[in-house]
């Protein structure tokens, strides 16, 4: 069957959707807010989107998208290089390797092992910010940034379910 | 070639369970490598930072308007609530600023003299380039903001970033339609100040906190709650006198400062195009010179202290 201009641009639409997605997460972060103490305790976003499409799609963000998005997010930042990098693909690494767990887990379940995901993430965020700048940086905003990320996980998680069933491949 | 004939799944299951365990170790060494490069501020990392930068600022220059529209609303709907007041405190302010006025202008004028005097060298001419701030990339660990002009506009490494209020911190990286100003506060940041009306020398180093610590201050020096703290030209990267913040807490900690700028909320800056100067009789070493010898001499520190006296 030959696929048409349009139905070949749909089908690449879809395949990259959640690759987009999370480069829009990491585009997000990077907002001026504009209102004090929320621009240092902004959830990295970036970590539920990874989060959420290796639990569900690791097929359509493989391992070099999240290093490809990881880096990005180091070169913005203007903070040590690696930083997101190293923890964003050692979270889709062990989501992936507890994946089975995760899919067949009811949502409040899968919100819990997200608990555990984030607590190891920024902790380890904020360890190699540490070796990269070769100095103790201050972790007092992690704990504020730790409750936004958990709770920003069901807002985007509904939000990406409604994309997904829009844009879901056609398998 | 018998053993390709063979099922198929005696080669591609182990392929099929190392090569993710593969792909990832190799991307993690690629990622150590990456941060030891950083780490020597690798020319090829800088350079993809700035393109990073370049790519990124003018999506985020589009997508910050709707939200600086927001805070804009939000801040007309605070400042009608407390106009009254507000008036009457700007005369009261206006009265006092114009006994200042006065003040200023007859420093001023005694500035003037004593230089034509000295035979001093002229202050560099400032050139301002103006900035919207459109990212706050930073996250946790991080204090800095990307601004909508880089050096395609005369941006260039170390200018100092300033608003109406005084300075908020320097270009740490310019790129060709995009800037990264590290903020005052972040951890990185070093500013050669001067403290109160004695004009005490130290350095503002930030440390991610809002307020910012003083260092390198001489142990005889008082240091009280309320004194002003301005730039002192040292270095030759900031101009002298810029208003940086004011002395908010004294203790054997240490003496905190609070910046002047209310850092979290800058929309505009006004970078400061202070050593690299268009003028062909001023160039840029014989400024050092002049800027070193502002400096060091004492005589000449006077006409510094009356730009300070005259901002307040």
């Amino acid at each position: 069957m030959r696929l048409t201009f349009w139905e070949r641009l749909d089908l690449a639409a879809r395949a990259v959707f959640p690759f987009l997605v999370t480069l829009l997460m990491v585009l997000i972060s990077a907002m001026p807010l504009r209102v004090p103490e929320l621009s240092t305790i902004m959830p990295p976003l970036a970590l539920v989107s990874v989060c959420y499409w290796s639990i569900y799609r690791p097929d359509l963000l493989p391992l070099w998208g999240v290093f490809a998005i990881g880096l990005l997010q180091d070169l913005l930042s203007g903070g040590p290089i690696g930083v997101a990098t190293l923890t964003l693909i050692s979270v889709h690494a062990l989501v992936l390797w507890q994946r089975r767990l995760f899919v067949t887990a009811s949502f409040p379940m899968v919100w819990c092992g997200f608990m555990v995901l984030a607590a190891a993430a920024l902790g380890l965020m904020w360890l190699l910010t540490c070796l990269g700048m070769l100095t103790f940086v201050s972790p007092r905003p992690l704990l504020f940034q730790y409750i936004l990320t958990v709770a920003a996980y069901p807002c985007f998680s509904w939000l990406m379910t409604q994309g997904q069933r829009v844009f879901r491949p056609v398998d | 070639m018998k053993y390709l004939d063979g099922p198929s799944s005696r080669v591609l299951a182990p392929l099929k369970f190392w090569a993710p365990r593969f792909a990832f170790a190799l991307l993690v060494a690629a990622t150590l490598a990456l941060m030891v490069m950083g780490r020597f501020n690798s020319a090829i990392v800088e350079r993809a930072r700035a393109v990073v930068m370049d790519g990124v600022t003018p999506v985020l220059d589009v997508i910050s308007r709707p939200v600086d529209a927001m805070a804009d609303v939000m801040a007309s709907i605070e400042d009608l609530s407390e106009l009254r007041a507000d008036n009457a405190a700007l005369r009261q302010e206006n009265a006092r600023l114009k006994t200042w006025q006065a003040a200023a202008m007859h420093l001023e004028g005694e500035n003037q003299a004593l230089r034509e005097l000295l035979k001093l060298v002229p202050d560099p001419t400032l050139r301002f380039i103006s900035a919207r701030v459109v990212g706050d990339p930073g996250g946790a660990f991080v204090r800095s903001v990307l601004v909508n002009a880089g050096s395609d506009h005369g941006v260039r490494l170390g200018q100092a970033a300033i608003t109406g209020d005084g300075l908020a911190g320097r270009i740490s990286q310019a790129g060709r339609h995009s800037a990264r100003l590290l903020l005052i506060t972040d951890i990185n940041s070093r500013v050669p100040v001067t403290v109160g009306s004695r004009r005490n020398r130290g350095v503002l180093g930030g440390d991610n906190t809002e307020t910012p610590r003083l260092l390198y201050l001489d142990p005889e020096v008082t240091v009280v709650p309320g004194d002003r703290v301005v730039t002192s030209g040292h270095g030759g990267a900031f101009p002298p006198g810029i208003p940086v913040g004011v002395v908010s807490e004294v203790s054997e900690l240490g003496v905190r400062v609070r910046p002047v700028v209310d850092l979290r909320r800058i929309e505009f800056v006004r970078l400061l195009d202070y050593v690299h100067l268009p003028t062909d009789e001023a160039p840029a070493e014989g400024l050092d010179a002049a800027a070193k010898e502002i400096g060091a001499t004492p005589q000449t520190a006077a006409p510094q202290t009356a730009t300070a006296g005259g901002q307040r």
